[in-house]
């Protein structure tokens, strides 16, 4: 990965960005790109696909919203051609960090093509909830992104008030992108004055002719740096949170409890860009059975909860697809009673995760647990017989 | 009182376990009548939703029998749920519950003994364990 400092002019990092993100689309070297675009009501943004260079001036890839996991985007964008069939064409999707580890994971699940995609990965400090976002915007409370400014300069975080972080966020390993082909710096810069643009090696060409911008600079270590920092402090969070978690979620009377005002809308499911199945068992008529067996199982326990699946929803999902886990934390934020789904999965995405040596999102070339096996492993799980 | 007696559901694939169980049968070996069978063609189609469904619904242990590493009749079906079951268990042991009441055992066509012993030190281990506490769960 090598680097070019890009220095910004007049204070406006904004600016250095779309100009950036301009030049990709005019200079021929992508037929389009997806970014987070300003909506009408000016109180939020989301990911757009944009052809006219100009309305890249309505884009901004710092905002502290997000509104949709591009995973799922990039899923319905790239499931409709096949292989080779677009030779040539490339578009460029400027993705968060967990929203570009989703992005791998779909991809490995056979879900993204990204033949035709240019992943352009940005830091991010964080996320507001998109309400709250509106709401800071309406109350005038400044530009909401610049509350990250500190953050990005030397890793420390001043909230503001009604502007929080996402819970998901605030206990967030990877604030800056593993492997775009393509990233924006602005961990470890005054952003004010420059930005860093990272690329691979099979990029330097093409910057070089296309872009005139000759990667020839190494990563500086006040990135490294100030990332780390910022890890920690997410780190210590995730600590105390994961915590208070276990504590809450010690059997299932507890976990239970925790989960009571589940109201089974299936929203978690719906955000989750890892939950990919296009046919859900739950909501299939697998387990519709007939009022006998509901009476019976009734009978059994005295009384059951309806709808049943309050339990086996949660934990099916869990076994499911925690190992992919990115964190992004839109189950939680999908969430209309504020349940820590995030949590949940990140603290059973860990074990899971650590079981198989398992990061989402690290390389392409790592097979999901869920999906290979090996011969020799496991043996303690079939008994003293093997 | 009548002695407890535990409800095991079990998951057997129909190359290897299920013809194991069959041969126990037609040996006429002894096994306790607390499982409750049903066939599959690989244990590889057994999915966690189905072990949480029974284990929800009131089974207090569940059996998955499948055939030896190497002799899956779909070549590899059983090594993808050892992989599932060790998930499911991490995440049952993950909120407090006993991950032990999930057994999966490699149980080969001519193995009916080993078919018979399993359910035997099945049962008595469930027996120690006692009801399945998700059981009085209304809520679950």
């Amino acid at each position: 990965m090598k680097a070019k400092t890009i220095s910004v002019k007049k204070g406006n990092t904004l600016d250095t960005i779309r100009n950036f993100l301009t030049r990709l689309l005019k200079n021929k070297f992508l037929d389009g790109i997806m970014a987070p675009m300003l909506l009408p009501g000016g109180d939020g943004f989301v990911q757009s696909l944009i052809q006219d260079p100009d309305l890249l001036k309505k884009v901004n890839p710092t905002a502290p919203t997000i509104a949709v996991q591009s995973a799922r985007i990039l899923a319905d964008l790239t499931s409709g051609s096949s292989k080779g069939e677009l030779k040539g064409t490339l578009i460029g999707a400027v993705l968060k960090s967990c929203e570009l580890r989703a992005v791998t994971e779909l991809a490995k699940f056979l879900q993204i093509k990204l033949d035709n995609v240019v992943t352009i990965g940005i830091d991010c400090p964080g996320t507001c909830e998109v309400k709250d976002y509106a709401e800071a915007v309406k109350n005038n409370n400044g530009i909401p992104e610049q509350i990250f400014w500190n953050t990005f300069k030397d890793g420390t975080f001043k909230s503001q008030e009604g502007l929080s972080l996402r819970n998901a966020c605030k206990i967030c390993e990877y604030p800056a992108p593993m492997n775009a082909d393509i990233t924006i710096g602005l961990i470890g810069f005054d952003t004010q004055k420059e930005i860093l643009v990272m690329a691979g090696e099979s990029f330097e060409k093409q910057f070089k002719e296309k872009l005139s911008i000759e990667l020839n600079e190494m990563i500086p270590d006040k990135r490294r740096i100030t990332i780390e920092k910022i890890k920690s402090r997410h780190m210590e969070n995730r600590t105390m949170i994961f915590n208070e978690l276990s504590e809450k979620t010690e059997n299932f009377n507890d976990l239970l409890k925790l989960l009571s005002t589940c109201i089974r809308c299936h929203n978690c499911m719906n955000a989750c860009p890892i939950c990919y199945c296009k046919e859900c068992v739950f909501k299939s008529t697998v387990f519709e059975h007939n009022l006998n067996q509901y009476l019976n199982l009734a009978k059994r326990k005295g009384a059951i909860r309806m709808p049943t699946d309050n339990l086996i929803f949660h934990l099916t999902r869990l076994s499911h697809m925690a190992t992919s886990c990115t964190g992004c934390g839109m189950c939680e934020s999908a969430c209309p009673n504020q349940l820590p789904i995030s949590s949940l999965f990140g603290m059973m995405g860990d074990k899971l995760q650590e079981m198989f040596k398992y990061v989402p999102g690290r390389s392409i070339e790592e097979e999901p647990p869920v999906s290979v096996f090996k011969q020799d492993e496991l043996h303690s799980e079939t008994g003293s017989g093997g | 009182m009548a002695e407890y007696e535990p409800r095991i559901v079990a998951f057997l694939c129909n190359w290897c376990t299920y013809t194991g169980a069959d041969l126990a049968g037609t040996s006429r070996l002894q096994y306790p009548a607390n499982i409750r069978i049903i066939r599959l063609m690989c244990t590889g189609a057994v999915d966690t939703i189905y072990v949480l469904k029974a284990l929800i619904e009131g089974a207090d242990g569940i059996l998955i029998g499948g055939c030896h590493p190497g002799d899956c009749h779909y070549q590899n079906g059983n090594y993808k749920v050892r992989r599932r079951m060790a998930i499911l268990k991490q995440i049952l042991k993950g909120f407090g519950y006993d991950e032990d009441r999930v057994w999966l055992r490699w149980i080969s066509a001519s193995e009916g003994k080993l078919f018979a012993d399993t359910v035997i030190s099945m049962v008595d281990e469930l027996k120690k364990k006692g009801p399945n506490p998700i059981n009085k769960l209304w809520t679950a």
